[in-house]
């Protein structure tokens, strides 16, 4: 018999996350043959995820309904995937590396007494084993780590996981679990949005990051115009974020996020190896900078050495003849 | 109130890795203290100067991590905690650590335990909120502001580029996230200072502690370096030919576009 795969998807303003499609496929590595059972919390319109979850390889959904789940917090989340969890007795748990797995799957993993591997970015099977792949020193190096005892636990990060096609005549049966999500005691009192036009830089296929080079916060306007014909997101280097020219939130390196995009394009960062740590695993690297000297352009997949200001919106032009 | 840091030591941003026999090569490294847990000191050290109180910075490592102990102690904080377990505990993981604190924070009543929210080695994220959990005390990560009113802490959680706005009452666990503060340097008279302050070391015993007790839930089995970047290629050109030729690259060759 196969193994029981507990895959926990998460919603962000009613929609799943590309990233819990993902996590279906990655408990499939664990597993091929093992039954996948998706988790989904909130406060209305289950349903819907939960046949988004079927069509993209879930083979049943439990449901947790709650209005105390309207927003995440660990009070409530760990109650109702808890509840399930208890119920299922599962022999795996994968979910996202995202701001909510982070934080609720350590917690569950010191309630349930196991391991957890966080932040994989690949699942191989060797000798019965099942091996995840994980960055360290963020992606300077990676290791292979095993669950040596207890349950299967892991979080994946974004974008490196391949979901299932979407499939709609995959069909599953989908179960709402009552549970009396109570106690909360983190109150949300508000929430600022900041994040650019909802892309993400974790999850972002394109990236567009300025460095020093870019030289004041008027000057990433260009690099946002790009970001947007590309469908992308704007992260920054450290030098950036420190001269105030971008929130931090943006920092991209090894304090800051370790991004894996289908394209980077570094636009005025030397490379700076503390940089180079969060964004060298990208798979497309484009480099721009006056400096032919500059580090990032031996990380670079292509550089163009020149100016800026006059290299991104001649770009950006270009690129929208064919998009 | 009572204030906790828990502190690890790690490789230098700065430091190259070498692997060698599936382990990484240490000799010669530099090391500092994580740099999400300097921004955990420097608010230990902010919280305590406006509500009275004492920092202990705890940390779980062998004898190597005192100096940066020192180094905290040296910024601000009171007294440091080494839990040395070079002699007992070949492998841990986050649940090792995890245990092994809350072993430690058994007799303690904390208020507020501050810790950062991902370490630049091993990068789980996990021992602070597993601790919390297991402590049963309230849990916010990556924080990026933090005010104390009497028994509630009001904290600005990052999620994501988003802030949010969370009150919860104390004792709280919280990660710190880049943005929270400005960690200060140590100053000389500090590190002067630094040399008198009380640092207690502990060894499992000290905590009744059994090795099976903490034995490790996982295990890494190989350390590899990503594969080698071939160097690229400089577009040469006038910048309209520059850009059209990348765009083409990119569309065509890599098919990115």
């Amino acid at each position: 018999m196969g193994k029981k795969l507990l895959v926990i998807g998460e919603a962000r303003d009613g929609v799943l996350r590309n990233v819990s499609f993902e996590a279906i496929a990655a408990a499939k590595k664990i597993d091929a043959d093992g039954e996948v059972v998706g988790v989904l919390c909130g406060d209305t319109g289950m349903n819907e995820q939960a046949q988004e979850m079927i069509y993209y390889g879930a083979d049943r959904v439990v449901t947790v309904e709650h209005e105390n789940l309207k927003a995440y917090t660990p009070e409530g989340y760990g109650q109702a995937i808890m509840a399930v969890t208890e119920d299922e007795s599962p022999d795996a748990i994968v979910m996202g590396h995202t701001a909510i797995g982070k934080d609720v799957t350590p917690k569950m993993a010191s309630k349930l007494e196991t391991g957890l591997i966080s932040d994989a970015t690949g699942i191989e099977q060797e000798e019965d084993n099942t091996v995840f792949i994980r960055p360290i020193y963020s992606g300077k190096a990676f290791e292979k780590k095993v669950i040596t005892s207890g349950l299967t636990f892991a979080t994946i990060r974004p974008n490196n996981i391949k979901p299932l096609e979407r499939d709609t005549s995959r069909t599953g049966e989908v179960t709402a679990k009552d549970v009396d999500v109570k106690d909360i005691r983190t109150i949300i009192k508000d929430v600022i949005r900041k994040a650019s036009d909802g892309v993400d830089l974790s999850e972002a296929n394109v990236i567009v990051a300025g460095g020093r080079g870019v030289k004041s916060a008027d000057g990433f306007k260009p690099l946002y115009e790009l970001a947007e014909v590309l469908g992308g997101a704007v992260g920054a280097s450290r030098g950036a974020c420190d001269a105030e020219y971008c929130d931090y939130s943006l920092q991209i390196g090894q304090t800051g996020k370790v991004v894996t995009p289908d394209l980077y394009i570094a636009v005025g960062i030397s490379g700076a190896i503390q940089h180079l740590a969060g964004m060298s695993n990208s798979k497309v690297i484009v480099a721009i900078n006056k400096d032919p000297e500059s580090n990032i352009f031996n990380v670079a997949d292509y550089g163009i050495v020149g100016d800026l200001f006059e290299v991104i919106p001649a770009l950006t032009e270009e690129i929208k003849k064919v998009k | 109130m009572n204030i906790y840091v828990l502190l690890k030591r790690t490789f230098d941003t700065e430091e190259k890795i070498v692997v060698s026999n599936g382990q990484i090569e240490d000799e010669g490294a530099e090391y500092i203290i994580n740099p999400y847990d300097e921004y955990a000191v420097e608010e230990a050290i902010n919280q305590r100067d406006t509500h009275g109180g004492e920092v202990t910075v705890v940390t779980v490592g062998d004898e190597e991590a005192e100096k940066q102990l020192r180094t905290a102690l040296a910024m601000g904080a009171d007294k440091a905690v080494l839990i040395n377990t070079e002699d007992d505990l070949e492998d841990g993981d986050q649940f090792t650590t995890a245990k092994i604190l809350e072993a430690y924070f058994d007799d303690k009543e904390a208020d507020l335990i501050l810790a950062g929210n991902v370490a630049i080695d091993e990068a789980s994220g996990q021992v602070g909120p597993r601790l919390a959990e297991s402590l049963g005390i309230n849990c916010i990560t990556t924080i990026t502001g933090l005010e104390i009113d009497g028994e509630t802490a009001n904290v600005d959680k990052d999620v994501e580029g988003d802030v949010e706005k969370i009150e919860t009452p104390l004792p709280l666990l919280a990660t710190c996230q880049q943005g929270l503060n400005d960690p200060r340097y140590p100053s000389l008279p500090g590190i002067m200072k630094a040399k008198k302050k009380p640092l207690e070391e502990l060894e499992l015993d000290d905590l009744d502690i059994e090795e099976e007790d903490v034995e490790a839930k996982t295990e890494t089995v190989d350390i590899f370096l990503p594969p080698e970047k071939e160097a690229g290629r400089v577009l040469e050109g006038e910048v309209d030919e520059q850009v059209k030729e990348l765009v083409s690259l990119l569309k065509d060759d890599k098919k990115v576009l």
